[in-house]
């Protein structure tokens, strides 16, 4: 099991996990959302290719109501 | 007699009504900001609503062709429910980067919104303090900087000061937006002088007064002032009736925009009769 911290919150996932599978798993939807690895933008081309390791930070975000 | 005099006053408006012919043109010009043309000197936010369907009707009233939207992190518990789509697809959209207290957290907010939304608008807020909400121009400076150099169309939204708009046009924004007040706080234009004297400065800049703005007086202040738009969440939100509201700011900001363009009169310190009072009996 590799440890990741996603959106602020510790989760195990198991190993070589890749982050589509992971967002297929959490049931996000594939678009209008973005996607942070260790603080750099991972563009969505590339999340098929992104195996996540042990103590990557993620950060995933949407829209919401603002001014 | 008398009932025939009064009557041959209601002849009056029938004379003013040949002016009916002279088409009404008067209309407030569009807003070009960064090689693009918006109908409305309105922009939007859509925070605070009660519920999506008076927002929407927020969003008609007013009649803004662009909303600003918040970037935060999606819940992880299923609950994911598209918050764009309530949002009519022919409004752009602006995301902000609010909620970010340093230029790092701020320019990592654009790079993602960018990604999520493919657009390079964004705008900026870098937030000092968050018993007030001012914004850290320093930090905000040094954002517009890198976000500029990245490709950003960049909004920021900063103190209402002269050398600071400077600064940030000088880094390549295509507008500025000084606050009118705290966010959310309602109280109208704080220091018109302050806007004024952008305003006079900075001849060609736009300037979008973004926060403070409380009810359709206040919009029309801003804009008589001489700012471009107003960017507004709070106080069309926190009415009671949202769509009314929205609709007094359309025409808040557009009747401030009018009386702008069309050029005051002076004050002066004493009347000036507007009847002649030479040939009146005595």
């Amino acid at each position: 099991m590799v440890k990741l911290r996603l959106n602020g919150d510790f989760i195990e996932v198991r190993e070589g996990i890749k982050l589509s599978e992971l967002l297929g798993e959490l049931e996000l939807p594939d678009t209008r959302i973005a996607v942070e690895l260790n603080k750099d933008v991972v563009r969505r081309n590339d999340w098929g290719e992104t195996v996540l390791r042990n103590e990557d930070v993620l950060e995933i975000v949407h829209f919401v109501g603002g001014g | 007699m008398r009932f025939k005099l009064t009557c041959s006053a209601f002849v009056l408006p029938r004379i003013l009504l040949d002016s009916e012919k002279v088409k009404i043109t008067w209309q407030v010009g569009e807003l070009k900001l960064a090689g693009k043309e918006f109908g409305s000197r309105l922009i939007i936010g859509t925070g605070k609503y009660r519920n999506f369907e008076e927002m929407k009707t927020a969003h008609k009233a007013s009649g803004a062709e662009m909303v600003t939207v918040a970037v935060n992190r999606v819940p992880l518990d299923g609950s994911t429910e598209s918050f764009l789509d309530h949002l009519d697809p022919s409004m752009a959209i602006l995301p902000n980067t609010a909620g970010c207290f340093d230029a790092e957290h701020a320019i990592r907010t654009a790079r993602l919104a960018r990604e999520a939304l493919e657009t390079e608008w964004i705008k900026l807020e870098v937030i000092g303090d968050k018993i007030t909400l001012l914004p850290d121009n320093e930090q905000t400076l040094e954002a517009a900087r890198t976000l500029v150099a990245e490709g950003f169309i960049v909004l920021p939204y900063f103190s209402d000061d002269l050398i600071m708009a400077r600064k940030l046009l000088d880094a390549g924004c295509p507008a500025v937006m000084p606050l009118a007040a705290p966010i959310g706080s309602g109280l109208g234009v704080q220091n018109p002088a302050n806007l004024r004297i952008m305003r006079e400065q900075l001849p060609d800049a736009v300037i979008i007064v973004d926060a403070g703005v409380g009810t359709a007086s206040d919009a029309a202040i801003a804009m008589e002032l001489g700012a471009d738009a107003i960017l507004m969440n709070t106080a069309i939100a926190e009415a009671a009736d949202p769509g009314k509201m929205a609709k007094a700011m359309r025409l808040g900001v557009e009747a401030g925009r009018l009386a702008y363009e069309s050029g005051r009169m002076t004050k002066r310190l004493y009347a000036s009769a507007s009847s002649p009072i030479e040939g009146a009996i005595r």
